[in-house]
């Protein structure tokens, strides 16, 4: 019985990590699915869109309900400014070109974040209804433990919606399947970009108010290991794919508790399990889980 | 020297190519025609490894006593059993300059291992001054001797072409894959190329298969032509063979 | 006659930078001197990385992790005996090391070496795939070398890392290094194999069909740029005697791309002459992070500003340059629809 419990303890806070790497993994996948870039910044916009919701919740008066909607809401146009000051201008050049760029931005980003909000951690000044202590059968577990899945399957739902019925997430499709044709059909691809920025930013601040509410400690750098993390998420889930950035997620999530919990000796390599699962990935399929099998283009 | 034999390439649902055979002998010079998407430069690029046939096998016999089978190798094993190509859509390295291109043309042929190369010991030396010169004198058969040091892509669009055939000529081949060297050449250019090209098949011992629009073009030049038209072939022969042809006709008229 | 002036110009370049140096070495404090010494490791930095990056076209970020591997090879092999006890004294080091002390240049030689060994492990299955996976594999796998390090109890002493590893960087280390490094890429890329690696970053297609084994030659650019990173890594632990994991962050990567974008992607002249003006501004705007102390006034210093003009620095070049930076690709495709 005992051990049941501690399993399903386990599963809960495993599901709940994935939840949040698969949020931040359905930016880079759907900026990887149009302009075949990893927006390296991406992690970073997700600690903005943390730290932009204390500032909201500690030095406003605002109710903490509407800075959590209004904090993703300003993340998603800084997404849309990152891309038009970053990569913009470098559209249709080399794809090294625009990943050194990423990187600049993703630097840009982190140190902007330690000259004004300062190097030291703060606490991220989780609202009560989510924080208290739920028992379920022998075990406790912290509520929002049960909203960060609840959230994640909304939104994914609201998402899928939105590429499949709209015709704006169609055109995103479109665009993705295949840009040249799509740009020829009179698709306004600004437009389009700067949609795909904009929700992929909007939900890595989601992932990062949730994130902020599970680990409250706030520093300018964490959005770097997450990110990275999110990344490889949807490399296994198949990049380019919102399914395969959530299925991803789950599997690094599950994987990392499930690692911690059951090989202890390992725990600290705990930060290492995702390369590994990248590399055995790209070795066995690089294409990723749910990913189309690529015809080599030549 | 060369047999396709039922050669079948498909992209997804679309055929490319539908079993297609051919064969070339030692010393021809063989023409493959057909209207735009007919399949001509698919050919070419299974030939040369760029892609993996759906089914079919092509088979490769420079000396008459080895026969290989090209069919699953990688484009750089193709190269180096002697089978080199240019590209419809010039792929010149083209930040190098031009001698550069025409210079790495040799590498596949050098000998001596990375650590020589720096260290510049003499064999290497030796190596790279026989390149050098090789590299020299396939320019001046082109007539881009003056120009070397320029880029590659500074050069105008037919110069372009022939320095792809140089650079080809560099990698030693016996046969020799040309797709469209003709194309966007001025009438008097084109004469000049036939001419370099029976010359360079005398010179250097060449087996030549190249796709070409201009009809003329092929027509002089071939003693064999392919037919194809939405990846099927449609007819073989030599070239009087193929102006009469009922089925040649219509697939560049558009009939049928 | 050119080639003739042109090596009259090198050896002059040469003379007076040894000169220089030596004049360096014995009048400057060991403040500026240690800049020089880091300006030298960086030139080696610089092209190690312009080589993989720059001349062949790849996209490397695991930079740091390959100094890792270079900084505590030369760490544990050339430091002293008892100093290892005093280090380890959580957990003994591992028997077969405990009595090692070797000289500093087979200590680089071993750095350069086990480096390019792990080059080679991790690039032989991801150099198969495109730029951007080489780019995250390679940062995880600098990454994971990190939190391997920080593990490794008994092989690097985990968080704790290596004090007093002997000081045996000078300048005449970091900048022969520098020099060895500069004149083997030279060579390299005035060889065929050299001209090989330019032709995989103009078109691989095309490199391809004129006989060139892109796997072959990317896994030997990589190992050679990777071999270079190690020894200037085991330089660099010979010059701060103090190493550890946390040192080997993507920060260190970025200030190397940083001097390979500013030197100009596959140019060996503009990473030298990128690389020693990083490395002074990155010590000359090292004012603006940290506080001052003009007598009267104090100015206080904002950290993290230095890296914010850094990246805006990267981000302007690379706009600005685009185009330059690197040729962009003629279209990917051969399409067969089109002929």
């Amino acid at each position: 019985m005992g051990d049941v419990s501690i399993f399903l303890q386990h599963m809960t806070n495993g599901v709940s990590l994935g939840s949040l790497y698969a949020l931040i993994a359905i930016g880079y996948t759907m900026v990887y699915g149009i302009l075949r870039l990893i927006n390296f910044a991406h992690g970073d916009i997700f600690m903005l869109g943390v730290y932009l919701t204390y500032y909201g919740v500690t030095y406003t008066s605002l109710p903490w309900w509407l800075v959590f909607l209004l904090a993703p809401l300003l993340t998603g146009i800084i997404g849309i400014l990152l891309e038009r000051v970053a990569y913009k201008p470098l559209r249709g050049s080399a794809r090294i070109t625009i990943l050194i760029s990423a990187i600049g931005a993703s630097f840009l980003l982190q140190n902007l974040g330690i000259v004004i909000f300062g190097g030291r951690p703060r606490a991220f000044p989780v609202p009560q209804m989510l924080n208290h202590v739920v028992r379920v059968g022998g075990v406790s577990i912290n509520f929002v433990t049960f909203i960060i899945p609840a959230v994640t399957i909304l939104l994914l739902l609201g998402l899928t919606y939105f590429t499949t019925k709209t015709k704006t997430g169609l055109a995103m499709r479109a665009l993705s399947k295949d840009y040249e044709t799509a740009s020829l059909m009179g698709i306004d691809i600004n437009r389009i970009i700067s949609i795909t920025f904009f929700m992929g930013s909007f939900l890595a601040a989601i992932g990062g108010i949730l994130w902020g509410s599970r680990y409250p400690q706030l520093m300018p750098l964490m959005g770097s290991m997450p990110g990275l993390k999110s990344f490889i998420a949807a490399v296994v889930g198949g990049i380019g794919n919102i399914t395969g950035a959530v299925i991803g997620g789950f599997i690094l999530g599950l994987g990392e508790i499930m690692l911690v919990a059951f090989l202890p000796r390992l725990s600290g390599y705990r930060d290492a399990f995702a390369f590994v699962l990248l590399i055995i990935i790209l070795l066995v399929k690089p294409s990723g889980l749910m990913g189309d099998k690529v015809t080599e283009k030549v | 020297m060369l047999r396709i034999e039922n050669l079948v390439m498909r992209f997804g649902g679309v055929v490319a190519c539908n079993d297609f055979s051919a064969e070339i002998k030692k010393g021809q010079i063989v023409g493959l025609i057909g209207p735009n998407g007919a399949g001509k430069t698919t050919i070419f690029n299974v030939v040369t490894g760029v892609y993996k046939p759906t089914s079919g096998q092509i088979l490769f016999n420079p000396t008459g006593d080895q026969q290989h089978r090209l069919t699953g190798l990688s484009p750089d094993k193709i190269a180096q059993l002697g089978v080199c190509r240019t590209f419809q859509n010039i792929r010149l390295f083209g930040e190098l300059t031009v001698l550069e291109n025409v210079f790495i043309g040799n590498h596949l042929r050098v000998k001596s291992d990375v650590f020589s190369t720096v260290l510049r010991l003499p064999h290497y030396a030796a190596e790279e001054k026989r390149m050098y010169e090789k590299s020299l004198y396939l320019l001046e058969k082109i007539g881009l001797q003056d120009t070397r040091n320029e880029k590659a892509t500074s050069l105008p669009y037919g110069m372009q072409r022939r320095l792809e055939i140089a650079r080809a000529l560099a990698t030693d081949p016996k046969l020799l894959l040309l797709d469209e060297p003709a194309a966007g050449m001025n009438p008097q250019e084109t004469q000049d190329l036939i001419q370099f090209i029976r010359e360079i098949k005398e010179e250097f011992d060449l087996t030549i298969f190249l796709i070409e629009h201009h009809m003329d073009v092929i027509m002089e030049i071939s003693e064999k032509i392919y037919v194809l038209d939405h990846g099927i072939l449609i007819a073989e022969g030599n070239p009087s063979e193929i102006q009469q042809n009922q089925k040649v006709v219509e697939a560049y008229l558009g009939v049928g | 006659m050119r080639e003739k002036s042109k090596t009259q110009i090198t050896l002059i370049i040469l003379v007076l930078t040894a000169l220089g140096l030596f004049l360096a070495n014995r009048y400057l404090d060991p403040y500026k001197i240690r800049i020089i010494n880091l300006s030298g490791i960086y030139v080696t930095l610089g092209l190690s990385m312009n080589l993989i990056n720059g001349m062949t076209g790849m996209f490397s970020l695991g930079h740091a992790g390959f100094m890792a591997i270079g900084a505590y090879t030369v760490g544990i092999l050339t430091m002293p005996v008892t100093m290892k006890e005093m280090n380890f004294f959580m957990q003994p080091i591992v028997p077969f090391l405990a009595n090692v002390e070797w000289g500093f240049l087979p200590a680089l030689f071993a750095a350069g070496l086990i480096a390019a060994f792990f080059g080679i492990l991790i690039g032989a299955p991801v150099l198969r795939l495109t730029d951007d996976y080489l780019a995250i594999a390679t940062l995880g796998f600098a990454e994971i070398i990190r939190v391997v390090f920080t593990n490794t109890q008994s092989l690097t002493n985990g968080a704790l890392g290596l004090k007093g590893i002997p000081n045996y960087t000078n300048i005449w280390w970091s900048w022969g290094v520098a020099l060895v490094t500069v004149w083997f890429i030279w060579f390299l890329m005035k060889g065929t194999y050299g001209k090989a690696f330019l032709a995989i970053r103009e078109d691989e297609i095309a490199a391809r069909s004129m006989g060139i084994n892109l796997f072959k030659h990317k896994v030997m650019s990589f190992a050679f740029g990777c071999f270079f990173a190690g020894v200037a890594g085991g330089l660099m632990a010979g010059m701060l005697g103090t190493i550890d994991p946390n040192m080997f962050r993507i920060t260190l990567t970025f200030n190397i791309l940083l001097i390979v974008v500013l030197g100009g992607l596959g140019q060996i002249g503009g990473t030298i002459i990128s690389a020693v003006i990083v490395t002074v501004m990155m010590e000359a705007l090292r004012f603006l992070d940290e506080a001052m102390d003009l007598g009267f006034v104090q100015i206080k210093g904002i950290p993290g500003m230095r890296m914010v003009v850094f990246s805006i620095i990267l981000i302007i070049v690379v706009i600005i340059r685009e185009k330059g930076l690197v040729r962009r690709p003629k279209g990917r495709e051969l399409t067969y629809a089109k002929n």
